[in-house]
């Protein structure tokens, strides 16, 4: 527990002072969101195009902070320090998956209600939103912890992370947008039928922290 | 220098019958399929400093690297702090103190947020803070404490690895090249970090083949092709045999 605090808090402190993934994500999303707004040539969604429009920029401006999650540990020998320590490799792998989880949590208090403000009509939706996002989250952190750092080690690092990252995230694309697409309805969130997205989702996170528990030991070895 | 500075090893509570600190048979690594280490067997006694010679790309690196548990030999049986290796691994690690190439200090971090994110990693808690402290002193450290570690010269990130290195007061020193960058006045101080002490295994890697053999009581010399050119105590290679060895002539 004590290597889990400490490298989750030596990641947040680098975060704050170099300020290189939240920013880059909230960038990349205020980007998206005028690209889609002019592409579409729409200045309002909602349903299934609005879910989509949001969950499909909150996955790849995710990329930005999965192929930059490991990156000091491939470069300044993070890598070598853990493996020097008495330390469970796992605890490299949950720090790394919370850290990814607020980066996400704080990148989307400012993705969130840009994107309310540029498509939507009404933002009765968006509370209930929070739990969608939470659960989407946890599954992109867990997932993402384990494909940065089995990428980290490879030489087409940034080409393997959104190859092998994204088919993996396609549950989570489909569960969320569902469950977005029912509360971003035009006509005001239904809630009939959104417990069976929240249980896929809350499924697949449970599936891969086990994978990343399991495997995370083999992953960072030589 | 706080004459209160801790530097011998911590004993562990499970090493009752202790045998030699290194055995290695037979050890062979490639990259590639290209030998980087052939048919290695050394024996180093617990307290004994070992002194690693060969010219550039002999293997001494990796020697050091598999000793240290980061990487995995390709052949051959690999002994350490009487745990085999790979398959022991974890009961070595937190017990060996390295220094390599890279000082593995966070960039971002200032240098006393990295050393004790490194005492928090080795278990030191609330100890952490007092001996990164004390250590800072001891390589005249204290006044770059709060600098971040990106905008330090290259002697103070070598002095600061030799910090990381014995944090944690490990039973084995791997030590490659450990006062490259220094000036005189930091190699002493960094002399006495690194010193030989009651149980601390040394295992060094060097060019100063003088300093390196006065200091050692067995020396292995490798060739270029990583084969063992000498193996044995320290006195039984003489400097200019050693030298022969970078030369390819032994």
């Amino acid at each position: 527990m004590s290597a889990f605090r400490a490298i989750l808090a030596k990641d947040l402190r680098v975060e704050l002072r170099t300020l290189e993934s939240v920013p880059a994500m909230a960038l990349f999303a205020v980007t998206t969101f005028v690209l889609f707004r002019f592409g579409l040539d729409r200045d309002s969604l909602a349903g299934g195009l609005a879910g989509g429009v949001l969950l499909a920029t909150i996955l790849f401006a995710a990329i930005v902070a999965v192929n930059r999650l490991f990156v000091a540990e491939r470069e300044q020998g993070g890598f070598d320090a853990i493996r020097l320590a008495p330390v469970d490799a796992v605890a490299l792998w949950a720090a790394k998956a919370v850290a990814l989880v607020i980066y996400l949590a704080a990148f989307e208090l400012v993705a969130v209600p840009i994107f309310a403000a540029f498509f939507l009509d009404s933002w009765a939706g968006i509370g209930p939103l929070v739990a969608i996002l939470a659960l989407a989250d946890l599954g992109l952190g867990a997932v993402g912890a384990l494909v940065s750092s089995l990428a980290a080690s490879s030489r087409a690092r940034d080409l393997v992370g959104p190859l092998v990252l994204l088919p993996l995230l396609v549950p989570v694309m489909i569960a969320s947008a569902k469950g977005a697409e029912q509360l971003l309805a035009a006509g005001g969130p239904s809630y009939s039928g959104l417990g069976k997205w929240l249980a896929i989702l809350a499924l697949y996170d449970l599936t891969f922290a086990a994978i990343g528990f399991a495997v995370f030991d083999f992953v960072i070895e030589d | 220098m706080s004459t209160s500075l801790s530097t011998q090893p911590a004993r562990p509570e499970h090493d009752t019958a202790p045998g030699p600190a290194i055995a290695v048979d037979g050890l062979t690594r490639e990259f590639d399929e290209r030998p980087v280490l052939r048919d290695v067997s050394l024996r180093l006694g617990r307290g004994a400093t070992l002194a690693v010679l060969g010219p550039n790309g002999s293997g001494k690196t990796t020697l050091l690297r598999i000793l240290a548990t980061l990487l995995r030999p390709s052949s051959g049986s690999v002994g350490v702090l009487d745990a085999e290796l790979p398959r022991e691994a974890w009961r070595v690690r937190g017990r060996v103190g390295f220094i390599g190439h890279d000082p593995l200090l966070y960039r971002d971090l200032t240098l006393r947020e990295a050393l004790t994110f490194h005492a928090r990693l080795h278990r030191l808690d609330e100890r952490a803070s007092a001996r990164v402290a004390e250590l800072l002193r001891a390589v005249s450290l204290e006044r770059t404490a709060d600098e971040l570690v990106r905008n330090l010269s290259a002697g103070m990130l070598q002095r600061a690895a030799a910090c990381r290195a014995v944090l944690h007061e490990p039973e084995l020193l791997l030590l490659d090249e450990p006062f490259d960058h220094l000036d005189p006045a930091a190699r002493d101080l960094v002399s006495e970090l690194l010193r030989t002490a009651p149980g601390r295994t040394r295992v060094v890697v060097s060019h100063d083949v003088e300093a390196a053999l006065d200091a050692a009581d067995r020396a292995l010399a490798l060739r270029h092709d990583g084969s063992v050119a000498y193996e044995g105590p320290a006195p039984g290679l003489s400097p200019g045999d050693a030298r022969a060895i970078y030369t390819g002539r032994k």
